[in-house]
């Protein structure tokens, strides 16, 4: 490409301020050519990519697979993790039971120092893991089974301290307990209420697949909206298990991987690295405080032209002598042509 | 005979840039003064760089738009046939595959260019707005691209949906930008950031098209000449291109040094 002759030569024109135009030496550079050829690049790229790798799609966890596996870690028998992670649904002693906002009041969620954000927007998704995730489906169910309706009323009409001796009872015996040739669980004997048809109930449903469409369908017809079965999958220890195995997990920089080989949410690798390090991967607040860190760099990152000293970086690390290397070269070549020394800034 | 027909040209322009008599207090008028004076065409599809635009650091940008094309148009064939169909059909995994790889593409290239304006100061003689503009966009594309993961329907959305709720309910937005729900992470996926993604990034295009590219750091104290905010205005030529910028010599003491 042959320079055009501006107005200024090219040292003049370097001297000139930031703001002004460049009247300098110019050259034909065709923009329009140049998007058809990258935008061609990066189709053949793009095509070769998807040909060779392609892109993964590991199937979705159903209440289904939960309830009829055994791969978890809290899992003797197919469904045991599935059963313990409802009663404590029921107790109200799971993770979405005691959350919190947005889903409900009974935690006081995370606070950065002395405010909760969390807080202060209040519930705004009303989950109630009990009545949603287990008595509500049970309900359903109860129509055609007589048995499950009598249990469902004698565990409602009991006082919460009886509900809480059944369920703490039965939570302690399935860790012992063994799953039937009929489906059912097989447990110590013991004063557990009504809560064995309950559960065995629950975990009939959910092995048919019922308790999938019995959430969802809770809705409208036409749902979209899965917190509550995610929030029930997440409470257990099944797809926690999975993910670990994908390497997913939160010490495992889970959020910026993806499964398989693939690459992930590279980009988030600086969010993702605040959860390895203290006192976040540990901290009960961990996750606003990851927040607030990320809101002030990136208010940094956005501002920056306006931060003296970050702004001047730039110039004490030498990069810009190799991207305008070439301009360099020319201003050099100039001025040995003109065979004078550089001019010195006007007084 | 081209000559003629070039100052034709710039004579057409400048006419369409000054109010008719009588209409100077048009917005109308005003307003398509004030676009003409900020973007002619010479500067808003120029065939012409500056000597110094001679690196492949420039081509980054270029890459960038041209994988966002194809994210959009890969987007596009995925919305025409729903969000079911890649998970069933080999050619709708196909498509997705493409869309995906064209993510990647996008963001390694959008880092590379930022990292590449970084070291060049690039904010440099009133272009903080781009700067700005352009962080903003890589922000939004962050989002697009986390509720494309979301919206994927599959077992990493599943996981990823109920890791982030934490960071996201901490902070309250979640109670109003719930992960957990497909439809409404599908909607912001497909329409909203998109959208926002574009328009904020025609205004950067539109920024860097109206200040130009911005000129290489001075080497050494004798490269930089006087002190900015003191010369600017005499120095500068009394080059119409730049007084037809509406502006853009107005001198520097924004602190770049």
């Amino acid at each position: 490409m042959s320079a055009t002759i501006g107005t200024r030569s090219l040292a003049e024109a370097s001297r000139q301020p930031d703001n002004t135009d460049w009247d300098g030496p110019k050259v034909p550079y065709d923009l329009a050519k140049e998007f058809v050829i990258a935008l061609v690049a990066v189709a053949v790229l793009v095509v070769v990519l998807a040909v060779v790798f392609s892109s993964p799609n590991e199937r979705p966890v159903t209440i289904r697979q939960w309830a009829t596996n055994t791969t978890s870690t809290n899992s003797k028998f197919p469904g045991q993790d599935f059963v313990a992670t409802a009663l404590t649904e029921l107790d109200g002693s799971s993770v979405s039971a005691g959350y919190g906002p947005p889903y409900n009041n009974n935690g006081t969620g995370q606070k950065l120092g002395p405010v909760s954000l969390q807080q202060a927007v209040g519930v705004h998704i009303p989950v109630d893991p009990a009545n949603d995730f287990v008595l509500s489906p049970l309900h359903l169910a109860a129509t055609s089974d007589p048995a499950l309706a009598a249990a469902l009323a004698r565990y409602e009409s009991a006082s919460p301290a009886q509900q809480q001796k059944w369920t703490s009872a039965y939570e302690s015996a399935l860790a012992t307990a063994s799953l039937g040739p009929d489906g059912t669980i097989k447990l110590a004997p013991g004063r557990y209420g009504p809560v064995p048809v309950m559960m065995d109930r629950l975990l009939r449903m959910a092995r048919t697949g019922a308790l999938d469409n019995s959430l969802l369908a809770s809705q409208n017809f036409y749902g979209t909206d899965y917190t509550k079965p995610l929030l029930f999958i997440a409470d257990g220890q099944f797809l926690a298990d999975k993910a670990q195995a994908q390497h997913l997990s939160g010490d495992q920089w889970g959020m910026m991987n993806e499964t398989g080989n693939f690459p992930g949410q590279a980009w988030l690798w600086l969010y993702t690295m605040w959860y390895q390090v203290p006192p976040m991967n540990s901290s009960s607040n961990g996750d606003v405080e990851v927040w607030a860190i990320m809101m002030v760099l990136t208010l940094f990152l956005l501002f920056l032209p306006f931060i003296p000293g970050l702004r001047s970086i730039p110039r004490w690390i030498p990069v810009y002598r190799g991207i305008w290397r070439d301009h360099y070269r020319a201003l050099d070549a100039e001025e040995r042509t003109a065979g004078a020394p550089r001019a010195p800034p006007p007084s | 005979m081209s000559t003629d027909i070039t100052t034709d040209a710039v004579a057409g322009i400048e006419e369409g840039a000054r109010p008719l008599p009588g209409d100077e207090r048009m917005w109308t008028a005003r307003l398509r003064g004030y676009l003409v004076r900020a973007l002619p065409p010479g500067k808003l599809l120029p065939d012409r760089q500056p000597s110094y635009v001679s690196s492949w650091v420039y081509v980054f940008g270029v890459i960038t738009m041209a994988a966002l094309t194809m994210i959009i148009l890969t987007g596009a064939v995925l919305v025409l046939k729903g969000p079911s169909w890649w998970h069933v059909s080999s050619a709708g995994l196909f498509v997705n595959s493409m869309h995906l790889w064209s993510v990647e593409v996008f963001f390694f290239f959008m880092v590379l260019h930022l990292w590449g304006k970084f070291f060049m100061a690039a904010w440099r003689g009133n272009r903080k707005l781009t700067w700005i503009t352009g962080v903003v966009c890589f922000l939004i594309s962050i989002g697009a691209a986390f509720t494309g993961y979301l919206s994927q329907q599959n077992f990493d959305s599943q996981w990823i949906s109920t890791q982030a709720k934490d960071g996201l309910n901490s902070t309250g937005v979640g109670a109003f930008f719930n992960v957990l729900n497909f439809g409404q992470m599908l909607i912001w996926h497909v329409l909203l950031l998109p959208v926002v993604v574009v328009v904020i990034l025609a205004l950067h295009l539109l920024m860097v098209r109206h200040r130009g590219v911005v000129r290489p750091l001075p080497r050494t104290k004798a490269d930089r000449g006087a002190p900015q905010h003191t010369r600017s205005r005499q120095s500068s030529p009394p080059d119409a291109t730049t007084a037809a910028a509406g502006g853009s010599a107005t001198g520097s003491s924004d602190g770049d040094r």
